[in-house]
């Protein structure tokens, strides 16, 4: 894999490099979604995205990095070796959905080399499966195979995933965070897949002259040195990695208040927005911010700072208002938050 | 600019892209086959390191193909499974030519883009998990006419736009092209150090062009880096950081530079560029000075490009950067294609052989391989030769969805009768129907006429953004050609139906044609040519709606809808919503 820029090195973008902060602190927040210009840095934000996040213990030899720490949502396999496993500490893993993968690939197959070369019966997994507990990663989302969607949704939605094919009968943990990248130019994201995400970020080519000098400064002498570049780097790098794994730790304590509860139903109810999945993870980015910027307690603030990427996808669509719907957001919190 | 210049600055391009092809992305040729194109390639191909394999790019090529998979006769033949590299990983440290990229299918765009801005391709396909190294630079020949250009995704990657379309072959005088000092100039390639200022002029201009992807300001940063490499300077000097101006931000300008500050203010809707760069990091000790140096580059480099751009252009060029706005959907065709010839792969089920069935053979052979052992004993002496035993109940066919997509195309009467009564609700009505297409992720297409003419104003299209936005420019005005709004709509149903989507028309107007096909007033004779236009549009029966918008619907729109076979909806006093609900319930009824 070649050397992945750094994350603290990315100018501009703060909306989306905090998405990805956040689905990186709380995974449950749901994934992320940044649509955008061409050359606007997303995909470069995820890939470096996985060279900042800590490493995380797995079980050795588990196929499906099972959680030592939790053993009741252990795979079959590890449950089988239960107490006698070693653990290793591995990178979170960020697993590429290539558009052109097909279906035995993600959610995984009999293992054709067993099966051709000693008529063994084996489980092979797939991505699913590798991307357990990591983050899943599709370029160009919107451009994906509908039955690979269909796929994704049904195993994002259970945390788990079902294979019944070949006479194999497996079924794994597979929770993931979806990060997908696209481009609205070349066609929409379909509704279902789009809700799914749990935060959705517009990015936009800088348009200032400073930081888009700064960007070409930087990815210049990225490409002539990288070595050097990344270990110039490697301090904010080493920080920003501490402040992700503190964050972790803190989440559990930050509290939210009834009064910011309050406040995240009522901006949803006068957003329209659809179920209760808006509130859900407005509630719990705004948790994850918090515990971020090492607050106590959920504050309006960190309400009307997530707000934006945690529901602008979720308000009724009206398809042609597009311009519309960060607008509306923006307007609703004006006049609650005054 | 002159023929000659053109042609010099497509062969330095050329030995450019050969220096460093992964690095500057590529080259694009704009031009239709022919000796001038032949002449250039050559040049090309001389220029490349005698290492340099050049792979060619068919435009249907399958996925399997392109980034590798299972190799099933190798497989079969070893007994175990083998990867096969594609044709991606294959072109590795090479060159992959592309012919006819306006027509590139989308779906071969993305892995082609994806793989170059991974510098690697990652396979995940018929039970194979790969990563290959595939770092390569592209020649696309983009032979659009007009409007028809190679995916904007693509271009946006490839350092170097040429267009040859124009050049008489005389211009193309034989360059002596030295391969030794390409490849001396690949070697030194890092050493070129672009300075801070270079680098703020760099961006200064491409602001000033209204160049707003940062993919070509690293991209001209790049290749000043590259000719400085090639010029054996060991710095980038301010003639590099100008060719590679010219080469790569010239021909991808939408506004045409001043240099009288005032008028740039007013041509630039963005953000008007800051004058002065701003003071960065540690370079703060020559800050006063930088301002000046600055300018005089941004001169330089400026007066490059506009030496590459002929000043009455201006006009042409934003007129085109519309049209590339809007044929973005260049090339989709290819996907399509396909799609009626197998449908979407929907998954795989037992069956006999029989016509038409298509066999899945990974499939198959994942469902014979557990069972081989045991096979190959029962079968004792006889089947033992055999590497694989495949049985009858083995055999897995492919499932096709065969998803007929429909194309809604509206043909939207922009004229001064209709624009006095109902453009408004019209535009209302179109956007209710693109918003229920959406929901069915049906294509639409819309076609204007008016004045004179048609127009195509949004080839099929599913993006809603790209919709609204051409109805938001939709004028009104001016006479009723409405023969050339049917033919226009004849000849995009023809090209749809040849995609293998259904076309459905529909016709808002007022039914009272003036504007007869060659451009002429009078209203008989115009009548007489939309009649003509109706009658072909139901002779290659092609289903249609007819939604009269005049105040009181007249006989003659009716029987100008029975002409054209189409449905007649006389909608005099409905709004937007119960115009789309009639459309709606008219169309899904049939």
């Amino acid at each position: 894999m070649p050397t992945a820029f750094p994350f603290s090195a990315i100018v501009g973008q703060d909306e989306m490099k905090l998405a990805l902060l956040i689905a990186a602190v709380d995974p449950k927040v749901g994934g992320v979604l940044a649509f955008g210009d061409r050359g606007s840095g997303k995909s470069t934000a995820v890939r470096a995205l996985a060279a900042l996040l800590p490493k995380m213990k797995v079980n050795a030899n588990c196929r499906y990095n099972c959680d030592p720490g939790h053993p009741q949502e252990f795979c079959e396999e590890c449950r089988a070796r239960a107490g006698k496993v070693k653990i290793n500490q591995v990178s979170v893993p960020v697993v590429d959905l290539p558009l052109g993968a097909t279906e035995d690939r993600v959610v995984g197959a009999l293992d054709l080399e067993r099966a051709l070369a000693r008529g063994e019966k084996a489980f092979e997994p797939g991505l699913l499966a590798r991307a357990h507990r990591g983050f899943l990663y599709i370029d160009e989302a919107n451009l994906l195979e509908d039955h690979l969607v269909d796929l994704l949704l049904d195993v994002a939605a259970s945390g788990e995933n079902v294979v019944e094919r070949e006479g194999l009968s497996i079924r794994h943990p597979a929770r993931f965070v979806l990060v997908g990248t696209g481009n609205p130019e070349e066609g929409e994201l379909r509704p279902q897949l789009l809700d799914r995400f749990g935060l959705s970020v517009e990015v936009k080519t800088p348009d200032d002259l400073p930081s888009r000098i700064e960007v070409v400064r930087r990815r210049d002498s990225f490409e002539r040195d990288s070595t050097a570049f990344l270990e110039v780097w490697s301090k904010d790098e080493a920080k920003l990695r501490k402040t992700i794994t503190a964050a972790r730790d803190r989440l559990p304590s930050v509290t939210v208040a009834d009064a910011a509860l309050e406040r995240a139903a009522k901006l949803c109810m006068a957003l329209g927005t659809d179920g209760l999945r808006g509130e859900l993870t407005l509630m719990r980015a705004a948790r994850a911010l918090a515990s971020l910027e090492s607050a106590k307690t959920v504050k309006d603030d960190h309400l009307r700072r997530v707000a934006p990427s945690a529901l602008r996808h979720r308000l009724r669509r009206n398809p042609l208002d597009d311009a519309g719907s960060s607008v509306r957001v923006d307007r609703a919190i004006a006049e609650l938050f005054g | 600019m002159s023929g000659a210049l053109v042609w010099s600055d497509a062969v330095l391009a050329a030995q450019l892209f050969a220096v460093d092809p992964a690095g500057t992305g590529g080259v694009l040729v704009r031009s239709r086959a022919g000796p001038v194109r032949d002449h250039w390639l050559a040049m090309m191909r001389v220029s490349l390191l005698p290492t340099t394999a050049i792979h060619h790019l068919p435009l249907h090529i399958a996925d399997g193909r392109l980034l590798g998979g299972l190799d099933l006769s190798a497989t079969l033949r070893a007994g175990r499974p083998v990867a096969e590299r594609g044709l991606l990983a294959q072109s590795d440290g090479g060159v992959v030519q592309v012919a006819m990229a306006e027509r590139l299918a989308s779906a071969t765009t993305v892995h082609l883009t994806s793989a170059m801005d991974a510098g690697e391709v990652a396979i995940e396909r018929d039970g194979v998990s790969l990563r290959l190294s595939a770092r390569f630079g592209v020649v696309a020949f983009d032979e659009g006419l007009e409007d028809e250009f190679a995916p904007a995704s693509l271009r946006d990657r490839l350092a170097f736009h040429i267009d040859l379309n124009d050049l008489p072959v005389g211009e193309t005088e034989v360059f002596q092209i030295e391969p030794e000092r390409i490849a001396a100039a690949s070697e030194r390639l890092a050493t070129p150090v672009v300075s801070d200022t270079q680098i703020a002029a760099i961006c200064n201009a491409a602001a000033a062009l209204g160049i707003a992807s940062l993919r070509a300001t690293l991209l001209t940063v790049h290749v000043a880096r590259v000719s400085a490499a090639l010029e054996n300077n060991a710095t980038v000097t301010d003639d590099d950081v100008a060719s590679a101006a010219r080469l790569v931000l010239a021909p991808r300008a939408l506004i045409f530079p001043q240099a009288q500050e005032p008028e740039k203010e007013e041509q630039t809707p963005e953000p008007p560029p800051p004058q002065e760069p701003p003071p960065e990091g540690d370079d703060t000790g020559d800050e006063n000075q930088q301002p000046d140096i600055d300018r005089t580059l941004d001169e330089i480099i400026l007066a490059a490009v506009q030496s590459a751009l002929p000043a009455g252009v201006l006009a042409a060029l934003r007129e085109e950067s519309r049209d590339r706005s809007r044929s973005r959907s260049s090339g989709k065709a290819g996907a399509h294609q396909q799609s009626k010839k197998r449908g979407r792969p929907v998954g795989v089920q037992r069956g006999d052989l029989r016509s038409g069935a298509r066999l899945n053979v990974i499939e198959t052979l994942r469902a014979a391989a557990p069972w081989q052992p045991l096979r190959r004993r029962e079968a004792g002496g006889h089947g033992a030769q055999a590497r694989v035993l495949i049985r009858h109940e083995d055999f897995r066919l492919a499932r096709f969805k065969q998803r007929t997509e429909t194309t809604t195309i509206f043909v939207v009467d922009a004229s001064g009768s209709a624009a006095l009564h109902r453009l408004a609700e019209a535009k209302g009505a179109v956007e209710l129907l693109l918003a229920d297409c959406y929901v069915r992720r049906d294509q639409v297409a819309l076609i204007a006429f008016r004045g004179t003419g048609a127009e195509l104003l949004l080839p099929p299209t599913r993006s809603l953004a790209r919709a609204k936005r051409s109805l938001a420019g939709l004028p009104g005005g001016g006479g009723t050609p409405l023969a050339a709004g049917l033919d226009a709509a004849a000849m995009l149903a023809d090209s749809i139906r040849r995609k293998g989507q259904t076309p459905t028309v529909i016709l808002l107007t007022d039914g009272r044609a003036n504007i007869a096909r060659d451009g002429s007033a009078g209203r008989p004779r115009a009548e007489q040519d939309a009649t003509a236009s109706a009658r072909q549009l139901r002779a290659a029966n092609i289903a249609g709606v007819l939604v009269d918008t005049s105040p009181r619907p007249q006989p003659l729109a009716a029987q100008f809808a029975a002409e054209m076979g189409a449905h007649y909806l006389p909608l005099p006093h409905a709004d937007a919503a119960t115009l789309s609900k009639a459309v709606l319930a008219t169309t899904q009824g049939r």
